[in-house]
């Protein structure tokens, strides 16, 4: 943290712009998005399918470009931010590698650093212990429910310590109640680390529940319509999600959903998820 | 899920133990029924058919073989046939399996070459391919007039029958890994090489072993071939020539060498099968039997 009056934002996203080339066509994915995102924030970005939040989230993390304007992650460029490995990333597929133990999962990113094999394994312990998981590290990942995998894409995500953990749909493909448990693990984790979190999804309770502020964006072109302000006592728990305040929240990230009609027909174009998959992977 | 090693590994053996007494029992069943007279001291069983396929001369009698494996190789030596061939074998396998060790080297990086760069992959490909259109009778006699009647120009054929299954499945195999996992060694900004060693590599080598497996049974078809006219006279391809030029006078030595590379074959197949189990074990994955 600097001693200056205002701190640095961990992420300063201004005047970006993001468009893909689809055929003869060109689509408008972003346009004119600017966020701030203070140290210790819990920020999720919620809209329709094409509004854009996965690619803003990838535009964070430097996995694709912005077409214009800027994109800062601890005051430097998010490209400069990532070979600083100054980034965690969870998918909503785990992405673990079968080849591996869950343990040397987590390692991966540590021998990456090039982190020597007794502080690999302490930092492992660690991670899992986090994510509840130590009984589980010589298992493979075959070996691991859904929820349990996701936990150790987590941790994986977390060994480096991260400055900012950016979760793209991470509890997506799981059902309700694991949803629910991952969700109360997920507030545990950020609490006690402190970590920064960008948590893109589709579901309303989830982002009121998680965040401590909520980015409502809207689709074609995709903008950022309304900040919502999440203010509910920290820690919550499964009380937090009975409180009248939480359904106000839930009512308001409603409305501000449904007020530019974001809720309406699912569109007909191509998916900004699959652009996002077909134009970023170099 | 969990089955018990000890039946685990039986199963196979006797699934082909069964099978062996079944071809058995086609085989002499078809010359009990269509082939030569079959003679002993005391007894002639007269076949009532005549089947041409059937006779001593095309399809000699399995003991005959058998008893022509425990003979001596020729007239006065001390050396039985079994021994003879299994000296032999082991002597093409050696040269199968430097082929087969340089051909998988060389269809590695063939593939790690064009998954980086897709110029060299659209510029070589197409003479990959062309290169095993040409029959390998064809290239012998060429390659051993370049290196000279020599193990080194039978290791050559056997290297050019190996990597090109290698070659054609790593290509796939280290493009399999899912893009979302490229991402994520791209948000640690991993190294191309980092990427290769720790997610292509892994990931292709479920590839890797079907082609090995394809490339162990060709790498001594190539070695075989390329005996005769490498001039290599301690191996199983000079065998065969040999015995096919006794053929009239002793079927049994060409169908015993037959056997022979046939095991051959299996062994070398099966060392691999055993190798790509203990290297993808631990995935999770349903592996077939072999």
């Amino acid at each position: 943290m600097t001693e200056s009056s205002q701190p640095t934002p961990v992420v300063r996203v201004s005047g970006v712009d993001k468009q893909f080339t689809v055929g003869h066509g060109i689509t408008t994915a972003l346009d004119g998005i600017d966020l701030e995102i203070g140290r210790g924030e819990f920020v999720s970005l919620i809209g329709p399918s094409g509004c854009g939040k996965s690619t803003l989230l990838r535009l964070i993390g430097d996995l694709t470009a912005p077409t214009a304007g800027s994109v800062e992650v601890n005051g430097k460029p998010a490209h400069a931010a990532r070979l600083g490995r100054e980034y965690g990333m969870v998918f909503q597929a785990p992405v673990l590698f079968e080849w591996r133990s869950v343990s040397d999962n987590v390692k991966l990113p540590l021998e990456l650093l090039g982190m020597d094999r007794s502080e690999r394994d302490a930092h492992a312990r660690e991670m899992l212990a986090l994510v509840e998981l130590s009984d589980f590290a010589s298992h493979h990942p075959y070996q691991l429910s859904g929820g349990m995998q996701q936990r150790v894409a987590i941790a994986r995500a977390l060994a480096i310590q991260p400055s900012i953990l950016l979760m793209d749909e991470p509890f997506g493909a799981l059902d309700e109640m694991t949803r629910e448990r991952m969700n109360t693990e997920v507030l545990r984790i950020w609490q006690q680390t402190g970590t920064t979190i960008v948590f893109v999804t589709h579901s309303i309770p989830e982002a009121v529940f998680l965040s401590t502020r909520v980015a409502v964006m809207s689709a074609r072109p995709g903008r950022i319509t309304h900040v919502v302000d999440v203010a509910l006592p920290q820690p919550r728990n499964e009380a937090t999600r009975e409180d009248p305040r939480y359904f106000r929240h839930v009512t308001e990230v409603r409305e501000a959903l449904r007020s530019d009609g974001a809720l309406g027909a699912e569109p007909a174009l191509v998916s900004e998820e699959r652009m996002a998959a077909e134009g970023g992977i170099g | 899920m969990p089955r018990s090693p000890e039946r685990g590994w039986l199963r196979p053996i006797v699934t082909f133990a069964v099978f062996a007494a079944f071809l058995f029992v086609i085989w002499e069943g078809l010359k009990f029924v269509g082939g030569d007279p079959w003679r002993t001291e005391t007894w002639i069983w007269e076949p009532p058919l005549e089947i041409w396929l059937a006779s001593d001369l095309l399809l000699p009698h399995v003991w005959d073989i058998v008893g022509a494996l425990a003979a001596p190789v020729q007239r006065g030596s001390d050396e039985s046939l079994a021994q003879f061939l299994a000296g032999a074998a082991f002597y093409t396998w050696r040269e199968a399996a430097i082929g087969f060790l340089l051909g998988a080297t060389i269809g590695i990086g063939l593939a790690a070459l064009f998954v980086h760069s897709k110029l060299m992959e659209r510029a070589l490909v197409p003479y990959v391919i062309a290169s095993q259109t040409i029959p390998i009778i064809a290239l012998a006699p060429m390659i051993v007039f370049a290196f000279g009647p020599n193990v080194l120009s039978v290791v050559i054929i056997a290297t050019y029958l190996t990597f090109f299954p290698v070659t054609i499945a790593m290509i796939s195999g280290l493009r399999s890994p899912d893009p979302r996992a490229l991402e994520l060694m791209r948000s640690y900004a991993a190294s191309r090489w980092s990427v290769f060693w720790k997610v292509r590599m892994p990931a292709s080598l479920p590839y890797l072993f079907t082609a090995l497996k394809i490339s162990a049974t060709a790498s001594i078809v190539g070695a075989i071939v390329g005996e005769g006219p490498g001039g290599i006279p301690n191996g199983l391809g000079r065998a065969i020539i040999n015995f096919n030029s006794q053929y009239i006078s002793g079927p049994e030595k060409l169908w015993a060498t037959i056997v022979a590379c046939a095991i051959l074959g299996i062994a070398f197949f099966t060392l691999i099968r055993i190798a790509e189990l203990a290297a993808l074990r631990g995935r999770g994955l349903r592996t077939e039997a072999a």
